[in-house]
């Protein structure tokens, strides 16, 4: 028993460093001072981030990007706290329905939702812009917050809302004090794990961009073209990791924290 | 809501639209073309070889992050398996572009032990390997979850039955984790059927149904086609789903 304990420890390990080490490396070879992407790194070099904040292409595909992701992240909280709302509280007709549509779009590979945004601005002749970024972005962003709330909601018990009744709350009241206090911290988690997807969105982003940028999609282009833009590459490649991991960080610890609730 | 929904009904309607105008010219063109045909296979083939790949890494893994470890062990191997899962998907596939690289770290480590060179970049095998790499904490995890509601007496009463560590393993955790395991396919499977952006970048020319499809939206402009040819993930992963949920991996979800 103890050679397979053994035997496990070590695939363990195996695959820690298998899932852990392309981050590690990404993170080295954003200081590399090279132009050429090659191992060992020749030296330790953090020249290429200003060379990267001096691209005013890489500029620009940041600011769309971090527009897009903070108005999807914003719509999405909205909508998706909503139907989290309205499926937990209310049982209405389509109920069922709702809570399968909001799921639909983790289930569907991004390529399917793309093109079917695609078709859809295409045939009703909305042009690609900022928006349709946001609208594709919002349709798996919403799923995320949604997810989050109604887990909160189903974790609440309903004793609380009731307590608030008794006490002579009317429905408005115990929503504003008892239920939204319950679920914001839920509501911003969730949130922050749909800036972070779509931050780093690509597939999806291809199909409702058209002829602008985002990062990721700037960091695909330079890729397939290579050259010189690669350190720059490396640099962007990491300033998007950092910006995905970060709020995660932050959403995880929200999470855990169940607002005023402790679960006993 | 009104705009999300009506997103996804469009293309229902739409791909039966083409059916109807075009008479199946796009789809007799995928079936009769070998390329196409090559494409759509290899797409389903790597997408199974990935799937399988991850199963095996993730129940050993599993097993020990379940079973064996500390709490606060369990934790740190949660943290490992979430935070890849975080990372950008884009930054990910580039770093195994470096890994794989002529002159990268892979070759230099061969190098260094003695061993030849390996030329596994812009390969079906570098597609292989990197599909694996990203897709894999999403079999880890269904599979844990699975593994974890396995009750102890369950295993003890196995051992107390005489059976062995790996007839254990056989006969009573290897069924109760199925439905983890098929849960955590649908995602490794459909998420690969879709992909285009790791065959584009590793591939090495060989592309995917994925990237046929971006092709002609982008391109060639040949939207019908790109529907056409999009239905085949669709369908596979409709019969797959299908099959998924007779064996109860919904529930596992």
């Amino acid at each position: 028993m103890t050679r397979t304990r053994v035997a496990l420890g070590i695939w363990v390990a195996l695959v820690i460093a298998f899932l852990l080490f392309p981050i590690v490396l990404i993170i080295v070879y954003a200081f590399n001072e090279a132009t050429v992407q090659s191992w060992p790194i020749s030296g330790f070099s953090t020249k290429w981030f200003s060379r990267a904040w001096d691209n005013q292409e890489i500029r620009d595909a940041l600011g769309l990007s971090l527009k897009a992701a903070l108005l999807s992240t914003g719509v999405a909280s909205l909508l998706g706290a909503a139907a989290a709302f309205a499926v937990h509280r209310f049982r209405f007709f389509g109920r069922e329905v709702i809570s399968f549509i909001v799921i639909l779009p983790i289930a569907l590979p991004g390529i399917i939702t793309g093109m079917a945004l695609n078709s859809f601005f295409t045939a009703g002749g909305i042009d690609l812009s900022l928006w349709t970024i946001v609208i594709g972005h919002a349709t798996f962003c919403i799923v995320i917050v949604y997810n989050n709330a109604i887990a909160r909601l189903r974790r609440t018990q309903t004793s609380l809302l009731e307590a608030s009744m008794d006490l002579g709350a009317d429905g408005w009241q115990s929503f504003r004090y008892v239920t939204l206090p319950v679920v914001s911290t839920a509501v911003v988690a969730g949130g922050l794990l749909a800036f972070a997807l779509s931050f780093d969105e690509v597939i999806v982003t291809y199909f409702t961009a058209g002829a602008q940028n985002t990062l990721p999609l700037w960091i695909l282009g330079a890729i397939r073209h290579g050259g010189e833009t690669l350190p720059q590459v490396n640099v962007a490649v990491l300033v998007v990791v950092l910006l995905t991991l970060i709020p995660v960080a932050i959403s995880v610890r929200l999470a855990r924290d169940t607002g005023v609730l402790r679960r006993s | 809501m009104a705009l999300f929904i009506s997103a996804f009904w469009t293309l229902d309607p739409f791909t039966g639209k083409i059916v109807h105008s075009w008479t199946f010219d796009n789809f007799t063109q995928i079936f009769e073309s070998s390329t196409y045909r090559a494409i759509a296979f290899r797409t389903v083939a790597i997408a199974a070889a990935v799937t399988l790949t991850c199963a095996v890494v993730a129940l050993p893994f599993a097993y020990f992050m379940a079973r064996l470890a500390s709490p606060r062990l369990r934790t740190l191997l949660f943290v490992a398996v979430l935070v890849p899962l975080w990372v950008s998907y884009l930054a990910r596939v580039y770093s195994w572009k470096l890994i794989l690289a002529q002159d990268g770290v892979l070759n230099w480590t061969l190098g260094k032990l003695a061993l030849p060179d390996v030329g596994v970049a812009y390969s079906t095998w570098a597609m292989w390997i990197v599909f694996s790499y990203v897709w894999l904490p999403f079999m880890i995890l269904p599979v844990y979850a699975a593994m974890e509601r396995i009750p102890d007496s369950y295993l003890e009463a196995s051992g107390d039955l005489g059976a062995r560590g790996f007839r254990t393993m056989r006969s009573v955790v290897l069924p109760l984790v199925l439905p983890g395991l098929v849960a955590g396919s649908i995602f490794t499977f459909s998420l690969t059927l879709g992909d285009f952006i790791t065959p584009q970048l590793v591939g090495g020319g060989k592309q995917f149904i994925g990237n046929v499809v971006y092709g002609n939206v982008g391109v060639a402009g040949n939207v019908p086609f790109a529907a056409a040819y999009a239905t085949i993930p669709l369908v596979v992963m409709a019969i797959y789903l299908t099959i998924a949920r007779r064996l109860g991996a919904f529930e596992a979800l």
